[in-house]
Protein backbone atom coordinates (compact mmCIF):
# COMPACT_ATOMS: atom_id res chain seq x y z
CA UNK A 1 0.00 0.00 0.00
CA UNK A 2 1.53 3.31 -1.04
CA UNK A 3 2.10 6.37 1.36
CA UNK A 4 -1.07 7.88 -0.29
CA UNK A 5 -3.96 5.15 0.13
CA UNK A 6 -2.87 4.82 3.82
CA UNK A 7 -2.98 8.37 4.51
CA UNK A 8 -6.34 8.47 2.32
CA UNK A 9 -7.64 5.93 5.35
CA UNK A 10 -6.09 7.49 8.30
CA UNK A 11 -7.70 11.10 7.28
CA UNK A 12 -10.84 10.90 5.95
CA UNK A 13 -12.64 14.66 5.36
CA UNK A 14 -16.34 14.55 6.26
CA UNK A 15 -19.26 16.53 4.67
CA UNK A 16 -22.15 16.08 6.72
CA UNK A 17 -25.62 16.94 4.28
CA UNK A 18 -28.99 16.98 5.87
CA UNK A 19 -31.99 15.97 3.21
CA UNK A 20 -35.17 16.45 5.29
CA UNK A 21 -34.40 14.43 7.72
CA UNK A 22 -36.24 14.17 11.32
CA UNK A 23 -32.28 15.82 12.89
CA UNK A 24 -32.19 12.66 14.97
CA UNK A 25 -29.60 10.92 12.62
CA UNK A 26 -27.87 14.73 12.61
CA UNK A 27 -27.87 14.42 16.44
CA UNK A 28 -26.08 11.07 16.11
CA UNK A 29 -23.57 12.24 13.70
CA UNK A 30 -22.32 15.28 16.05
CA UNK A 31 -22.49 12.98 19.15
CA UNK A 32 -19.09 11.55 17.23
CA UNK A 33 -17.70 14.22 17.47
CA UNK A 34 -18.10 14.73 21.17
CA UNK A 35 -15.08 13.67 24.00
CA UNK A 36 -17.03 10.36 24.35
CA UNK A 37 -16.55 8.91 20.76
CA UNK A 38 -14.05 11.52 19.38
CA UNK A 39 -13.29 10.31 16.15
CA UNK A 40 -10.50 12.47 15.67
CA UNK A 41 -8.44 9.91 17.06
CA UNK A 42 -9.04 8.09 13.58
CA UNK A 43 -8.64 11.18 11.79
CA UNK A 44 -11.83 12.18 11.01
CA UNK A 45 -12.99 16.10 10.77
CA UNK A 46 -16.19 17.43 10.26
CA UNK A 47 -15.45 20.02 7.16
CA UNK A 48 -18.16 22.47 6.42
CA UNK A 49 -16.76 22.52 2.41
CA UNK A 50 -17.77 19.88 0.41
CA UNK A 51 -14.21 21.18 -1.28
CA UNK A 52 -12.14 19.86 1.00
CA UNK A 53 -14.67 16.37 2.01
CA UNK A 54 -13.68 13.02 1.27
CA UNK A 55 -16.71 11.38 2.94
CA UNK A 56 -20.19 12.58 2.36
CA UNK A 57 -22.71 11.20 5.48
CA UNK A 58 -26.00 12.25 4.29
CA UNK A 59 -29.23 11.79 6.58
CA UNK A 60 -32.45 11.98 5.61
CA UNK A 61 -34.52 11.25 2.34
CA UNK A 62 -34.57 12.66 -0.69
CA UNK A 63 -37.35 15.17 -1.59
CA UNK A 64 -37.79 17.08 -4.85
CA UNK A 65 -36.00 20.42 -3.38
CA UNK A 66 -32.58 19.04 -2.16
CA UNK A 67 -32.05 16.32 -4.58
CA UNK A 68 -30.77 19.73 -6.66
CA UNK A 69 -28.50 20.62 -4.07
CA UNK A 70 -27.14 17.07 -2.96
CA UNK A 71 -26.32 16.19 -7.08
CA UNK A 72 -24.56 19.93 -6.72
CA UNK A 73 -22.36 18.94 -3.63
CA UNK A 74 -21.59 15.17 -5.03
CA UNK A 75 -20.28 16.60 -7.90
CA UNK A 76 -18.19 19.44 -5.39
CA UNK A 77 -16.27 16.76 -3.89
CA UNK A 78 -13.11 16.00 -5.20
CA UNK A 79 -12.18 11.99 -6.83
CA UNK A 80 -11.83 9.40 -4.90
CA UNK A 81 -15.10 10.10 -2.40
CA UNK A 82 -17.54 8.46 -0.73
CA UNK A 83 -20.95 8.27 -0.12
CA UNK A 84 -22.57 7.18 2.99
CA UNK A 85 -26.34 7.23 3.66
CA UNK A 86 -26.95 7.53 7.56
CA UNK A 87 -30.29 5.96 9.14
CA UNK A 88 -32.96 4.11 7.69
CA UNK A 89 -34.29 7.31 5.54
CA UNK A 90 -31.56 7.99 3.84
CA UNK A 91 -31.19 4.47 2.77
CA UNK A 92 -34.70 3.57 2.23
CA UNK A 93 -36.90 6.77 2.53
CA UNK A 94 -38.24 4.98 5.85
CA UNK A 95 -41.32 6.26 7.60
CA UNK A 96 -40.75 9.21 5.05
CA UNK A 97 -41.15 7.17 1.77
CA UNK A 98 -44.45 7.61 1.10
CA UNK A 99 -44.68 11.56 1.31
CA UNK A 100 -45.83 13.24 -1.80
CA UNK A 101 -42.74 15.15 -2.18
CA UNK A 102 -39.82 12.38 -1.29
CA UNK A 103 -37.97 10.72 -3.90
CA UNK A 104 -36.99 8.10 -1.27
CA UNK A 105 -33.31 7.01 -0.29
CA UNK A 106 -29.95 8.93 -1.09
CA UNK A 107 -29.42 6.43 -4.18
CA UNK A 108 -32.13 7.48 -6.29
CA UNK A 109 -30.31 10.47 -6.74
CA UNK A 110 -26.47 9.37 -6.94
CA UNK A 111 -24.46 6.29 -6.11
CA UNK A 112 -24.22 5.23 -2.36
CA UNK A 113 -21.70 3.27 -0.79
CA UNK A 114 -22.81 2.17 2.34
CA UNK A 115 -26.01 2.03 4.05
CA UNK A 116 -26.16 2.52 7.85
CA UNK A 117 -29.43 1.55 9.49
CA UNK A 118 -31.25 2.79 12.22
CA UNK A 119 -33.60 5.00 13.54
CA UNK A 120 -31.44 6.97 14.44
CA UNK A 121 -28.56 5.25 13.34
CA UNK A 122 -26.58 4.83 16.88
CA UNK A 123 -22.78 6.73 16.92
CA UNK A 124 -21.15 3.57 16.86
CA UNK A 125 -22.89 2.14 13.82
CA UNK A 126 -21.91 5.15 12.46
CA UNK A 127 -18.23 4.99 12.95
CA UNK A 128 -18.57 1.13 11.84
CA UNK A 129 -20.08 2.70 8.34
CA UNK A 130 -17.01 4.75 7.95
CA UNK A 131 -14.71 2.21 8.86
CA UNK A 132 -16.40 0.21 5.99
CA UNK A 133 -16.11 3.04 3.54
CA UNK A 134 -12.48 3.53 4.17
CA UNK A 135 -11.58 -0.32 3.16
CA UNK A 136 -13.42 0.90 -0.58
CA UNK A 137 -11.64 4.13 -0.23
CA UNK A 138 -8.40 2.52 -0.03
CA UNK A 139 -9.23 0.18 -2.64
CA UNK A 140 -10.49 3.07 -4.93
CA UNK A 141 -6.61 4.02 -5.92
CA UNK A 142 -6.19 6.64 -8.21
CA UNK A 143 -8.34 5.07 -11.11
CA UNK A 144 -11.26 7.46 -10.09
CA UNK A 145 -9.14 10.24 -10.82
CA UNK B 1 29.28 29.07 -0.44
CA UNK B 2 28.42 25.66 -0.24
CA UNK B 3 27.69 26.11 3.32
CA UNK B 4 24.80 28.11 2.11
CA UNK B 5 23.55 26.33 0.12
CA UNK B 6 23.75 23.01 2.49
CA UNK B 7 21.82 25.32 5.26
CA UNK B 8 19.22 26.53 2.16
CA UNK B 9 18.37 22.64 1.53
CA UNK B 10 18.30 21.85 5.02
CA UNK B 11 16.01 24.70 5.97
CA UNK B 12 13.98 23.46 2.90
CA UNK B 13 13.44 19.78 4.20
CA UNK B 14 13.45 20.60 7.86
CA UNK B 15 11.38 23.02 8.12
CA UNK B 16 8.10 21.34 6.84
CA UNK B 17 8.58 18.50 8.93
CA UNK B 18 8.92 20.62 12.33
CA UNK B 19 6.00 22.40 11.03
CA UNK B 20 4.16 20.10 10.64
CA UNK B 21 4.81 18.11 13.75
CA UNK B 22 4.07 21.58 15.63
CA UNK B 23 0.64 21.52 14.55
CA UNK B 24 -0.02 17.74 15.02
CA UNK B 25 0.70 18.65 18.34
CA UNK B 26 -1.32 21.53 18.67
CA UNK B 27 -4.27 19.27 17.10
CA UNK B 28 -3.18 16.72 19.86
CA UNK B 29 -3.14 19.65 23.30
CA UNK B 30 -6.22 21.30 21.98
CA UNK B 31 -8.00 17.83 21.89
CA UNK B 32 -6.52 16.78 25.41
CA UNK B 33 -7.60 19.99 26.65
CA UNK B 34 -11.47 19.17 25.35
CA UNK B 35 -11.18 16.20 27.29
CA UNK B 36 -10.75 14.02 23.67
CA UNK B 37 -7.71 11.52 22.75
CA UNK B 38 -7.17 13.85 19.86
CA UNK B 39 -5.50 11.93 16.63
CA UNK B 40 -2.02 10.91 15.90
CA UNK B 41 1.17 13.43 16.28
CA UNK B 42 1.94 12.84 12.40
CA UNK B 43 -1.68 13.79 11.12
CA UNK B 44 -1.14 17.26 9.35
CA UNK B 45 1.16 14.54 7.32
CA UNK B 46 -1.26 12.06 6.55
CA UNK B 47 -3.93 15.03 5.69
CA UNK B 48 -0.89 16.25 3.36
CA UNK B 49 -0.44 13.10 1.45
CA UNK B 50 -3.91 12.61 1.19
CA UNK B 51 -4.82 15.83 -0.15
CA UNK B 52 -1.88 15.49 -2.37
CA UNK B 53 -3.52 12.15 -3.93
CA UNK B 54 -6.96 13.96 -4.66
CA UNK B 55 -8.22 15.50 -7.82
CA UNK B 56 -7.86 18.89 -7.92
CA UNK B 57 -10.97 21.08 -9.32
CA UNK B 58 -9.89 24.24 -10.69
CA UNK B 59 -12.22 27.06 -10.18
CA UNK B 60 -9.96 29.66 -11.66
CA UNK B 61 -6.46 29.75 -13.28
CA UNK B 62 -5.20 32.93 -11.77
CA UNK B 63 -5.48 31.12 -7.89
CA UNK B 64 -2.67 28.96 -9.15
CA UNK B 65 -0.32 31.53 -9.88
CA UNK B 66 -1.55 33.43 -6.72
CA UNK B 67 -1.15 29.71 -4.42
CA UNK B 68 2.49 29.27 -6.36
CA UNK B 69 3.50 32.84 -4.93
CA UNK B 70 2.22 32.80 -1.94
CA UNK B 71 4.82 29.33 -1.41
CA UNK B 72 7.70 31.16 -3.07
CA UNK B 73 7.66 34.13 -0.98
CA UNK B 74 7.09 32.06 2.55
CA UNK B 75 10.09 30.16 1.52
CA UNK B 76 12.20 33.01 0.47
CA UNK B 77 11.38 34.87 4.15
CA UNK B 78 12.36 31.79 5.59
CA UNK B 79 15.81 31.95 3.64
CA UNK B 80 16.31 35.45 4.45
CA UNK B 81 16.06 34.14 7.82
CA UNK B 82 18.14 30.72 7.92
CA UNK B 83 20.48 32.98 6.06
CA UNK B 84 20.77 35.47 8.27
CA UNK B 85 20.33 38.46 5.75
CA UNK B 86 18.08 41.74 6.49
CA UNK B 87 15.34 41.25 8.71
CA UNK B 88 13.40 44.38 6.97
CA UNK B 89 13.31 42.50 3.40
CA UNK B 90 12.10 39.56 5.26
CA UNK B 91 8.99 41.99 6.71
CA UNK B 92 8.03 43.20 3.62
CA UNK B 93 8.33 39.57 2.28
CA UNK B 94 6.47 37.91 4.31
CA UNK B 95 3.66 40.65 3.46
CA UNK B 96 3.78 40.29 -0.15
CA UNK B 97 3.12 36.25 0.92
CA UNK B 98 0.18 37.81 2.67
CA UNK B 99 -1.05 39.44 -0.26
CA UNK B 100 -0.63 36.35 -2.42
CA UNK B 101 -2.82 34.65 -0.25
CA UNK B 102 -5.34 37.46 -0.40
CA UNK B 103 -5.35 37.65 -3.98
CA UNK B 104 -5.89 34.05 -4.67
CA UNK B 105 -8.81 34.21 -2.47
CA UNK B 106 -9.97 37.39 -4.74
CA UNK B 107 -9.34 35.68 -7.91
CA UNK B 108 -12.04 33.18 -7.31
CA UNK B 109 -15.96 33.69 -7.66
CA UNK B 110 -16.97 32.42 -3.82
CA UNK B 111 -18.52 35.42 -2.04
CA UNK B 112 -17.10 33.09 1.05
CA UNK B 113 -13.62 33.29 -0.22
CA UNK B 114 -14.10 37.15 -1.04
CA UNK B 115 -14.78 37.41 3.17
CA UNK B 116 -12.06 35.63 3.81
CA UNK B 117 -10.20 37.94 2.14
CA UNK B 118 -11.07 40.91 3.10
CA UNK B 119 -10.81 39.76 6.54
CA UNK B 120 -7.23 38.47 5.50
CA UNK B 121 -6.60 42.26 4.49
CA UNK B 122 -7.53 43.52 8.13
CA UNK B 123 -5.10 40.49 9.72
CA UNK B 124 -2.28 42.24 7.65
CA UNK B 125 -2.97 45.40 8.30
CA UNK B 126 -3.10 44.65 11.87
CA UNK B 127 0.21 42.79 12.05
CA UNK B 128 2.24 44.15 9.51
CA UNK B 129 3.07 47.60 11.43
CA UNK B 130 3.96 45.90 14.71
CA UNK B 131 6.62 43.35 12.40
CA UNK B 132 7.85 47.04 10.57
CA UNK B 133 8.57 48.20 14.00
CA UNK B 134 10.37 45.30 15.50
CA UNK B 135 12.66 46.04 12.42
CA UNK B 136 12.87 49.35 13.17
CA UNK B 137 13.67 48.33 16.78
CA UNK B 138 16.18 45.90 15.97
CA UNK B 139 18.30 48.93 13.77
CA UNK B 140 17.72 50.88 16.72
CA UNK B 141 19.35 48.70 18.88
CA UNK B 142 21.86 47.22 16.37
CA UNK B 143 22.48 50.13 13.83
CA UNK B 144 22.10 47.15 10.87
CA UNK B 145 18.98 45.60 9.63
CA UNK B 146 20.99 42.44 9.13
CA UNK B 147 20.09 39.25 11.19
CA UNK B 148 23.78 38.55 11.34
CA UNK B 149 24.34 41.03 13.22
CA UNK B 150 21.97 40.55 15.79
CA UNK B 151 23.78 36.67 16.50
CA UNK B 152 27.57 38.63 17.06
CA UNK B 153 25.43 40.87 20.17
CA UNK B 154 26.45 39.06 23.19
CA UNK B 155 23.50 40.74 25.13
CA UNK B 156 20.27 39.02 24.26
CA UNK B 157 17.64 41.15 22.62
CA UNK B 158 14.97 39.99 25.02
CA UNK B 159 17.17 42.90 27.54
CA UNK B 160 16.05 46.02 25.42
CA UNK B 161 13.41 44.98 22.84
CA UNK B 162 11.34 43.17 25.59
CA UNK B 163 8.29 45.28 24.92
CA UNK B 164 8.29 44.53 21.14
CA UNK B 165 8.23 41.09 22.44
CA UNK B 166 5.15 41.21 24.00
CA UNK B 167 4.02 42.70 20.61
CA UNK B 168 5.11 40.42 18.62
CA UNK B 169 3.60 37.35 21.32
CA UNK B 170 0.68 39.68 20.11
CA UNK B 171 0.89 39.52 16.69
CA UNK B 172 1.64 35.71 16.74
CA UNK B 173 -1.85 34.60 17.12
CA UNK B 174 -2.91 36.81 14.54
CA UNK B 175 -0.61 35.78 12.15
CA UNK B 176 -0.88 31.84 13.47
CA UNK B 177 -4.80 32.40 13.19
CA UNK B 178 -5.75 31.14 16.60
CA UNK B 179 -8.52 32.16 18.44
CA UNK B 180 -9.62 34.86 19.35
CA UNK B 181 -7.82 36.35 16.57
CA UNK B 182 -8.80 33.79 13.60
CA UNK B 183 -10.44 35.98 11.62
CA UNK B 184 -9.91 34.91 8.03
CA UNK B 185 -9.86 31.22 8.28
CA UNK B 186 -10.17 28.92 11.36
CA UNK B 187 -7.92 25.59 12.19
CA UNK B 188 -10.85 23.98 14.43
CA UNK B 189 -14.35 25.64 13.20
CA UNK B 190 -14.40 24.00 9.79
CA UNK B 191 -17.99 25.38 8.89
CA UNK B 192 -17.81 28.94 9.77
CA UNK B 193 -18.42 31.46 6.87
CA UNK B 194 -17.10 27.76 5.13
CA UNK B 195 -13.80 28.52 5.21
CA UNK B 196 -12.75 31.38 4.44
CA UNK B 197 -9.69 32.12 2.31
CA UNK B 198 -8.87 28.77 1.60
CA UNK B 199 -12.82 27.53 0.65
CA UNK B 200 -11.81 27.26 -3.25
CA UNK B 201 -8.79 24.94 -2.93
CA UNK B 202 -9.21 21.54 -3.16
CA UNK B 203 -6.83 18.40 -3.52
CA UNK B 204 -3.26 18.86 -4.30
CA UNK B 205 -3.55 22.72 -3.82
CA UNK B 206 -5.26 23.08 -0.68
CA UNK B 207 -2.17 20.20 0.60
CA UNK B 208 0.27 23.68 -0.27
CA UNK B 209 -1.64 25.97 1.24
CA UNK B 210 -0.92 23.42 3.92
CA UNK B 211 2.87 23.43 3.40
CA UNK B 212 2.92 27.27 3.38
CA UNK B 213 1.81 27.41 6.78
CA UNK B 214 3.85 24.90 8.21
CA UNK B 215 6.62 27.10 6.75
CA UNK B 216 5.13 30.01 7.89
CA UNK B 217 4.83 28.58 11.62
CA UNK B 218 8.79 27.71 11.50
CA UNK B 219 9.31 31.30 10.03
CA UNK B 220 7.34 32.96 12.89
CA UNK B 221 8.84 30.97 16.00
CA UNK B 222 12.52 31.31 14.16
CA UNK B 223 11.83 35.47 14.21
CA UNK B 224 10.59 34.75 17.87
CA UNK B 225 13.79 32.64 18.94
CA UNK B 226 15.69 36.15 17.06
CA UNK B 227 15.30 37.63 20.79
CA UNK B 228 17.54 35.34 22.38
CA UNK B 229 20.32 33.95 20.43
CA UNK B 230 23.58 33.35 22.37
CA UNK B 231 22.93 30.43 23.07
CA UNK B 232 20.74 30.37 20.33
CA UNK B 233 19.03 27.10 22.19
CA UNK B 234 17.02 29.66 25.11
CA UNK B 235 15.94 31.42 22.25
CA UNK B 236 14.53 28.28 20.89
CA UNK B 237 12.86 27.19 23.59
CA UNK B 238 11.27 31.06 24.12
CA UNK B 239 9.56 30.20 20.93
CA UNK B 240 8.50 26.74 22.19
CA UNK B 241 7.02 28.28 25.17
CA UNK B 242 5.27 31.31 22.83
CA UNK B 243 3.92 28.75 21.02
CA UNK B 244 2.28 26.44 23.63
CA UNK B 245 1.49 29.65 25.39
CA UNK B 246 -0.16 30.25 21.96
CA UNK B 247 -2.16 26.79 22.38
CA UNK B 248 -3.54 27.44 25.34
CA UNK B 249 -4.89 30.92 24.60
CA UNK B 250 -6.55 29.12 21.22
CA UNK B 251 -8.16 27.45 23.88
CA UNK B 252 -9.88 29.34 26.66
CA UNK B 253 -10.04 32.20 24.31
CA UNK B 254 -13.62 32.93 22.11
CA UNK B 255 -13.23 35.17 18.92
CA UNK B 256 -13.08 38.95 19.04
CA UNK B 257 -14.22 40.76 15.69
CA UNK B 258 -11.95 42.12 13.14
CA UNK B 259 -12.32 45.57 14.30
CA UNK B 260 -11.15 44.38 17.79
CA UNK B 261 -8.49 42.43 16.24
CA UNK B 262 -6.86 45.82 14.38
CA UNK B 263 -7.80 47.91 17.39
CA UNK B 264 -6.13 45.69 20.04
CA UNK B 265 -3.08 45.17 17.97
CA UNK B 266 -2.76 48.32 17.12
CA UNK B 267 -3.01 49.63 20.78
CA UNK B 268 -0.98 46.82 22.25
CA UNK B 269 1.55 45.99 19.58
CA UNK B 270 2.41 50.10 18.07
CA UNK B 271 2.14 51.62 21.48
CA UNK B 272 4.58 49.39 23.16
CA UNK B 273 6.61 49.49 19.67
CA UNK B 274 6.83 53.05 19.54
CA UNK B 275 7.87 53.71 23.65
CA UNK B 276 10.88 50.93 22.88
CA UNK B 277 11.90 52.90 19.81
CA UNK B 278 11.98 55.96 21.43
CA UNK B 279 13.35 54.76 24.59
CA UNK B 280 16.47 53.18 22.32
CA UNK B 281 16.81 56.26 20.05
CA UNK B 282 16.59 58.10 23.50
CA UNK B 283 18.96 56.66 25.86
CA UNK B 284 21.82 55.64 22.84
CA UNK B 285 20.88 58.46 20.94
CA UNK B 286 21.15 56.93 17.65
CA UNK B 287 20.23 59.58 14.87
S1 LIG C 1 -33.76 7.39 10.32
FE1 LIG C 1 -35.09 7.96 12.03
S2 LIG C 1 -33.86 9.35 13.25
FE2 LIG C 1 -32.88 9.20 11.26
S3 LIG C 1 -33.73 10.91 10.10
FE3 LIG C 1 -35.00 9.13 9.68
S4 LIG C 1 -36.68 9.26 11.15
FE4 LIG C 1 -35.05 10.61 11.87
Amino acid sequence: MGLIEKSRIKSPWILHFDNSSCNGCDIEILACLTPLYDVERFGMVNMGNPKHADVLLITGPVNRRTARVLKNLYAQVPDPKIVIAVGTCASSGGVFHNCYNVLGGVDKVIPVDVYIPGCAARPEAIIDGVVLALQKLASLRGDKK
Amino acid sequence: MIDQLITVIVALIVAPLIGGLLFGFDRKITARLQGRYGPPIIQPFYDFFKLLGKQHIAVSKLQFIWIYGYLTFMVVSLLFLVLKLDILLLVFLLGFAGVCFVLGAFSTKSPYAHFGANRELLQILAYEPVLLFLALGVYAQNGSFLISEIFKQDKPLLFTLWPLFIAVLFILTIKMRKSPFDISTSHHAHQEIVRGTVTEYSGPYYALIQLVEWYELVLLLGIIALFWTNPLWVGILIALGAFILELLIDNIAARLTARWMVRLSWSVGLVLGIINIAYLYLTKGVA
